[in-house]
């Protein structure tokens, strides 16, 4: 009897591997991925990184441009993830179940966090590039759409989970609505409100270099002219100093966090 | 005086569920009353349709000369401000220091803007800390409400109840989470608010001795019809088993 469920278990395990093959070989073949050419190139790819990709005396001249696009990219995201953070309160406190107006304006929330948070950043971009043109605010209403969607979707949950209960004796204290919002469910979630928010502000430093790209601002923009003219040990120095900022802002991002849980 | 009256009551939630059917019964002045039931008899569901938590699907309420069941939000809003309301998880706001909770009684004699800034009259912080001093909680008062105890929760939740100034308090099962020593300790300071402050108070109870020693009168609940209503010494041990659907022997009473 055991050993029967054991062969249709081994069995089953089997048939997933089969399959997993199967669908890889399929689209290898559509397209045209030699895993051996690619394999034998990450040695020549880090032959090539370490004697071109690294930033040399040229290159540090143009730090301070860097750093300033930098900058630029930094704001922007926290501009962005900011306003967006409002937005998705009040669309969190609509669409949860604890603290609702009514069920349409749930509804109604839920589903407008919903399409987007589903559309990528990218997609947003691209979509936004044709009202907007290629600039700073196409960057911008990218990333807060996004962070408004993906928010007010964590915010609704934190809301259910934190404040169902003290929701309900406020209510019956005859409190108002914004009575109860600021006594009771602000007080009660604020945590994780504030992580969340410090999550996102880490993703769109990450995400806006690369919508920059697309849009022709901030660090992406200037990464990618270096790269293009084949000025490796400049782009070198923007990768560099992306990634020692994006490490400043976790640690930092981390102690908020340890100081207010 | 008659401050409740509940005529032909009954709540059918979405979906079907009959929680209520028909309950008819009054409440004077002062009275202490105790609704024993089964879960899911309907216990939770009748003390909340009292201050419209939940909106009743057929009778009427009338609360102190108002009737509640179709009431508009400003009038609710006072009717709301003269009920207190116990809960079995305190239902505090944890993150919040103790004064602070208590003073949440205050909200609904507020405007808006003066409850979400937390703006409280002198008076009423000295009521706080008054209160909480009858209830042996004076050095607790800055505590966040996290580091209590659950006996002192509850006892938080009572003065949050006791600052709306009320003349009725509804207490849904206020020790179910609590040990026998904090349980009495409860009951008793809810015993006293009853006695001294004259304050009309209903329980749900889980605890049929409890009910019995506390009470003026006991309102057996089954399957959201009322099958007992009278004294306590009248409460016959078929009584009991009838309102709790059991076979006698069957139910830990003691
Ligand atoms: N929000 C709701 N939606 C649908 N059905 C509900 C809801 N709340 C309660 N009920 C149902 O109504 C009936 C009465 O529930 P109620 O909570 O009033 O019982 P209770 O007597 O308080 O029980 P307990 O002693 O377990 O607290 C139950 O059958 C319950 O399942
Ligand atoms: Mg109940």
């Amino acid at each position: 009897m055991e050993l029967d469920v054991m062969k249709k278990k081994n069995r089953k395990f089997m048939l997933f591997w089969i399959a997993l093959i199967g669908i890889t070989g399929f689209f290898m073949v559509i397209t045209k991925y030699d895993p051996i050419k690619s394999f034998t190139s990450i040695p020549k790819a880090i032959v090539w990184t370490l004697t071109n990709f690294y930033p040399n005396s040229n290159s540090i001249e143009k730090l301070p441009s860097i750093l300033s696009k930098l900058k630029e990219t930094i704001f922007l995201s926290i501009a962005a993830t900011t306003t967006a953070s409002a937005f998705a309160l009040l669309f969190g406190l609509f669409g949860s179940k604890t603290t609702k107006i009514n069920n349409l304006l749930g509804v109604l929330s839920r589903t407008i966090a919903s399409i987007f948070r589903n559309i990528p950043i990218v997609a947003w971009a691209m979509i936004l590039l044709f009202s907007f043109g290629q600039n700073a605010l196409t960057g911008y209403f990218a990333l807060f759409f996004v962070t408004f969607g993906f928010l007010t979707r964590a915010f609704i949950e934190t809301i259910d989970e934190a404040s169902y209960e003290s929701v309900e004796a406020l209510r019956a204290t005859g409190a108002t609505y914004f009575q109860i919002v600021f006594q009771g469910v602000i007080p009660s979630s604020i945590p994780q409100i504030i992580s969340w928010v410090l999550f996102m502000t880490e993703t769109n430093i990450r995400s806006s270099t690369l919508v920059g790209i697309l849009t022709g601002t901030g660090v992406g923009f200037v990464f990618n002219i270096y790269y293009k003219s084949m000025d490796y040990n400049s782009a070198s120095l923007v990768v560099i100093s992306i990634i020692l900022t994006v490490f400043a802002i976790e640690i930092t991002s981390n102690y908020i966090r340890r100081v207010i849980l | 005086m008659e401050l409740l009256n509940i005529n032909r009551l009954s709540k059918e939630y979405k979906g079907g569920t009959k929680a209520l059917s028909n309950v008819n019964f009054s409440v004077n002045e002062g009275e202490f009353v105790s609704i024993i039931g089964p879960s899911g008899a309907g216990k939770s569901t009748l003390l909340r349709c009292i201050n419209k938590m939940i909106d009743a699907t057929d009778g009427e309420i009338v609360f102190d000369g108002v009737s509640v069941t179709d009431i508009n939000r400003k009038d609710l809003r006072k009717v709301r401000t003269k009920i207190g309301m116990i809960f079995q998880h305190y239902n505090l706001v944890d993150r919040l220091s103790v004064i602070e909770n208590v003073l949440h009684g205050r909200l609904g004699y507020k405007t808006t803007l003066e409850g979400i800034i937390g703006k409280y009259t002198e008076k009423e912080k000295k009521k706080a800390f008054d209160l909480l001093k009858k209830l042996g909680l004076k050095d607790q008062a800055y505590k966040r409400c996290d580091q209590l105890s659950g006996g002192q929760k509850q006892r938080v939740g009572i003065a949050r109840a006791l600052i709306q100034n009320p003349k009725l308090v509804l207490c849904d099962e206020p020790i179910a989470s609590l040990d026998p020593n904090a349980s009495k300790v409860i009951m008793d300071h809810l015993k006293n608010i009853n006695v001294e402050m004259g304050i009309t108070s209903i329980f749900n109870l889980h605890q049929v001795d409890v009910a019995m020693k506390y009470s003026d009168r006991i309102i057996g609940v089954n399957s959201g019809e009322i099958i007992y209503d009278g004294t306590p010494d009248n409460l016959s041990e078929e009584k009991i088993h009838e309102i709790y659907g059991s076979e006698a022997g069957e139910l830990i009473t003691e």
